[in-house]
């Protein structure tokens, strides 16, 4: 049994490696030995070298065991001299690691079978179960726990025995319960015992390794297993659940982001404004400017791009606006098909403008460290951009709130919401708060686009894609009522969500479609719709 | 009632565009085929099929018009109803390839042996037979159309909230069929067409056909849109259109009125639709997308809304337009002018050429009212868009 000696090997690796590394120099001579006895020649020779390398505790084993795993060792027979090719090409002794001109003439490389080739890979797997290095000797055990290999359990025992590490213990423990699960002549409290670390751990692996688990076992374990088994499954489900509601708000975010300006704009004015989409775009490019400036120019600044760009995409997006409200829109007041033409119209122009102007690719914009990466929670995950993202849209909700609430433009622009002519009647500009509206909700589309540019390409149809899931929004939430707007964009993102595993991303969004389709034939008006004789004129 | 309705529906623009068509549906094909290629006044082939291209899109137009111009129903979807019925004849046309296809495989078309289909899905049945086909390509979109309009119209979603479903539906299909399991070929869409009716796709003979038929599509359509809008229902349409609300208050049931005008609207679109794809030899997914609807849209307001000529001119001229440019060094700048179209019609040119037009010989049409009276001069087609909604 090559295996269980190997383990011997690998137990009395460790026992050597914790009595300390910093004393390996002094074991010279036994590695030296080993070294040599690559060059003998035979497989059995080079898999009792193997052993003693590790029993040697010398770093440079490690060096050496992967040569001979990618077969770069060379050994000469004749003066038992090894050397390693370096992938770059380059000689160097594998004794002491010294350069050394050239491979002598009848050196050959130390050849390979399937059984040698698997006490390697074990060795490296010992090798790495004891490294010094905490985030490597995690993943060494996770691989452990992957392959449930039972040669190895000396060796995680006494890993596990000799960590301090809680990270590295637990993961220690799991490697172990993994191989117990599939040891045949393990006792039977051992296998509850892992049943039970299973059972704790509780996702997708976990699960995959009871499963496979041979079929003949004692009557408790059976019964252990069937309800770990059981435990895991309730909470797979569990954490699904949790998942795509994250995903839902997510989503819905993204949704409530985009859609937000333009149920400012439909609220007040009425106007569908189809070049929305390209205010978003507007801001994302701005994006772009704004971080090509600070790369080229203030490099030190780049973590604060997004906080620089907030506010410059607000007044680009809220001045074109601006621009467009009073060059077209205005004159189109009272013929909502006719301004549905005219902004589409707008918006290619303003596609095809950043088009010459940026070129057709995408645009690479970056993440500052503060959004990149992400963390765990239970069975998921939670990328960085994505929470502040989620974020950044409950805030500017609640600011865009607080500003209807307690301005003086937001009074007037809920009066002429409520009633037009009468606003005008009481002495609000209309045409005045029209325009300041339609700069507003561009300008948050601009905003928008800052935020988008970090999960989306930047490109110039960057807007064509959110447009009609923005209009959706609105239509649901109904026209005038930004709770509705909320409600609307995290309803249609969670539905997609919890619709998206049973039918797919694509037929879950034609199916979010129809039903919204569906939806407004019973509410023609949304669901949170005004009320009143102003909605009918 | 047969000439009741004819003498009614033909003023003097009208019979002037019968005969345009005519005249083009007649000429054209005649001097691609009997004249002699180094004759001057020889039409080559591909100027056949793009024009031929062209009067689909008229076709197209001219349903738009007949719902927006006359019963201010924008549809941002009626570029659905065209490719639905455009589907449906490619689905004949892929019968015809039988075994010539790459794969020779008898039953299945190309792309189902590609994507490992083992038998023809069922509603693959019966598109072998060109009367199925046919009326498929009428039924298709009418039936679409009926049920959409059934929804949306009896819950009274009017404007642009109409307009937004109808871009969601559009989309929602577009979607549909860019899936490669839902068995029209996924984004590559159905082409390689070999076979109509036992005549080659690519003959010369073929193409002069069917760009007659597509003249002839084009003048009955124009006929039945003429007789629909010059009718007792026409002016309750209108009516419709300008006071929703009053209208239904005096007692007529509105929704069924759009409901019959949107449906018939749907199955002219179809019937563009399917003999546009034999023509352009490909019908993909693209032709779903929403930008595409708009388009057509756009065709109606630059020839001039609600006046059936000028929307069918509208779609000519702005195609003609496009082929130029996008064929020319002025390439990138046609989306410039397409977007620059969109917003100066809109506000400098609200009635479309030929409702401009309209308006200029307005004083002297009058005087030759005044002269001859109360004759069959009476023009419901100019209409005032300032009073849409």
């Amino acid at each position: 049994m090559p295996l269980i000696r190997l383990s011997r090997l690998l137990f009395a690796a460790a026992v050597l490696a914790l009595a300390g590394f910093a004393s390996l120099p002094a074991h010279a001579g036994p590695f030296e030995d080993a070294v040599a006895q690559f060059a003998e020649g035979s497989f059995a020779d080079s898999e009792e070298a193997v052993g003693k390398l590790i029993a040697s505790g010398n770093p440079r084993a490690a060096q050496i065991i992967t040569a001979l795993q990618d077969q770069r060792l060379y050994a000469d027979s004749d003066t038992k001299l090894v050397f390693i090719k370096g992938a770059d090409g380059k000689i160097t002794s594998a004794a002491t690691g010294e350069a050394v001109a050239d491979l002598p003439d009848n050196a050959s490389k130390v050849k390979l079978n399937n059984k040698l080739r698997r006490t390697v890979e074990a060795a490296m797997a010992g090798l790495t179960l004891l490294s010094p290095d905490l985030d490597k000797r995690i993943q060494a055990a996770q691989q452990v726990f992957k392959s449930h290999e039972e040669a190895m359990l000396p060796t995680v025992e006494a890993a596990l025995k000799a960590e301090k590490n809680a990270a590295a213990k637990q993961a220690f423990a799991e490697a172990r319960a993994a191989i117990l699960l599939f040891k045949a002549d393990a006792p039977d409290p051992d296998k509850l015992d892992a049943i039970a670390v299973m059972k704790a751990r509780g996702d997708q692996e976990a699960l995959a390794l009871l499963t496979a688990m041979p079929a003949q076992q004692s009557a408790a374990v059976n019964s252990a297993i069937a309800g770990a088994k059981a435990s895991i499954d309730r909470s797979l489900a569990m954490w699904s659940m949790v998942q795509n509601g994250w995903y839902g708000l997510s989503l819905g975010s993204v949704l409530l982001l985009a859609a937000i300006g333009l149920a400012i704009t439909f609220g007040v004015m009425g106007v569908i404004n189809m070049a929305h989409g390209e205010m978003v775009m507007l801001g994302a490019y701005t994006t772009f400017v704004v971080q090509e400036t600070i790369r080229t120019r203030y490099p030190a600044l780049f973590d604060y791009s997004l906080l620089i760009a907030v506010p410059l995409a607000f007044l680009v997006a809220g001045a074109i606006g601006v621009l467009i409200e009073r060059t077209v829109i205005r004159f189109l007041y009272g013929r909502p098909l006719e301004t549905l033409l005219a902004t589409w119209g707008i918006s290619l122009l303003l596609q095809q403008a950043v088009r010459t102007i940026f070129g057709a690719n995408n645009r690479e914009v970056g993440n500052p460290s503060w959004m990149s990466g992400a963390f765990d929670i239970g069975q998921i995950t939670i990328t960085y951009n994505r929470l502040w993202i989620l974020c950044f849209t409950l805030a500017v909700f609640a600011i865009l709130l607080a500003m209807l609430r307690y301005t003086a433009l937001g009074l007037e622009m809920r009066a002429v919401t409520q009633n037009r002519r009468m606003a005008a009647s009481m002495g609000i500009a209309t045409s005045r708060v029209d325009a300041l509206t339609f700069g507003l909700g561009s300008g948050i589309a601009g905003i928008a686009g800052v935020a988008l540019s970090q999960i989306d390409n930047v490109s110039p149809n960057l807007g064509q894609s959110y447009i009609i899931d923005s209009f959706m929004v609105v239509v649901f939430g109904g026209v005038g009522n930004l709770w509705g707007t909320l409600v609307g964009a995290f309803s249609l993102g969670i539905a997609n969500k919890f619709l998206e595993p049973f039918a797919g991303a694509v037929l879950g969004k034609i199916a979010i479609l129809v039903l919204i389709i569906l939806f407004i034939q019973k509410r023609p008006r949304g669901l949170f719709a005004l009320k009143g004789r102003a909605v009918e004129a | 009632m047969t000439p009741h309705i004819l003498t009614r529906s033909l003023n003097r623009g009208a019979l002037i565009f019968l005969l345009v068509v005519a005249a083009a549906g007649i000429l054209l094909p005649l001097s691609n085929l009997l004249l002699p290629e180094s004759s001057a006044l020889h039409v080559p082939t591909y100027l056949i099929s793009l024009f031929g291209k062209y009067v689909c899109y008229a076709i197209l137009a001219l349903s738009i018009d007949l719902i927006w111009g006359y019963c201010g129903i924008l549809s941002l979807g009626h570029g659905a109803f065209f490719a639905l019925g455009g589907y449906a004849m490619g689905m004949y046309l892929m019968r015809q390839i039988g075994s010539r296809g790459v794969y020779g495989n008898p039953i299945l078309p190309d792309f189902m042996v590609f994507l490992n289909y083992k038998a023809l899905p069922w509603y693959w049945y019966g598109f072998d037979h060109f009367w199925f086909a046919a009326l498929m390509v009428l039924l298709v979109p009418g039936l679409l159309a009926f049920c959409f309009g059934w929804l949306a119209f009896r819950s009274r979603v009017t404007g642009v909230y109409l307009s937004i479903i109808t871009q969601a539906m559009t989309y929602a299909l577009l979607l549909a069929f860019f899936r490669n399991d839902f068995g029209f070929g996924g984004n590559n869409g159905l082409t390689d067409f070999k076979d109509i009716l036992g005549f080659n796709v690519q003959a010369e003979g073929t193409r002069a056909a069917l760009f007659m038929l597509s003249c002839l599509a084009l003048a009955i359509g124009f006929l039945i849109c003429r007789s629909v809008v010059t009718s007792k229902l026409g002016k309750v349409l209108i009516a419709i259109r300008d006071a929703e609300s009053r209208t239904r208050f005096l007692g007529y049931r509105v929704e069924s009125y759009k409901l019959f005008v949107f449906t018939l609207s749907a199955c002219m679109a179809g019937v563009a639709g399917a003999l546009y794809v034999p023509q352009v030899g490909i019908i993909n997914p693209g032709e779903f997308a929403p930008g595409n609807s708009i388009e057509a849209v756009i065709w109606v307001a630059v020839g001039g809304r609600g006046t059936l000529i000028g929307a069918a001119l509208g779609a000519i001229v702005v195609n003609y337009a496009k082929t130029v440019f996008t064929s020319g060094p002025l390439a990138p700048y046609w989306l410039f002018m397409l977007g620059a179209m969109f917003v100066l019609v809109t506000l400098l040119l609200p009635k479309g050429i030929v409702g401009t037009v309209n308006a200029w010989l307005e004083p002297w049409k009058a005087k030759r009212l005044s002269r001859n009276a109360e004759s069959a001069a009476r023009e419901d087609g100019v209409i005032k868009p300032n009073m849409a909604e």
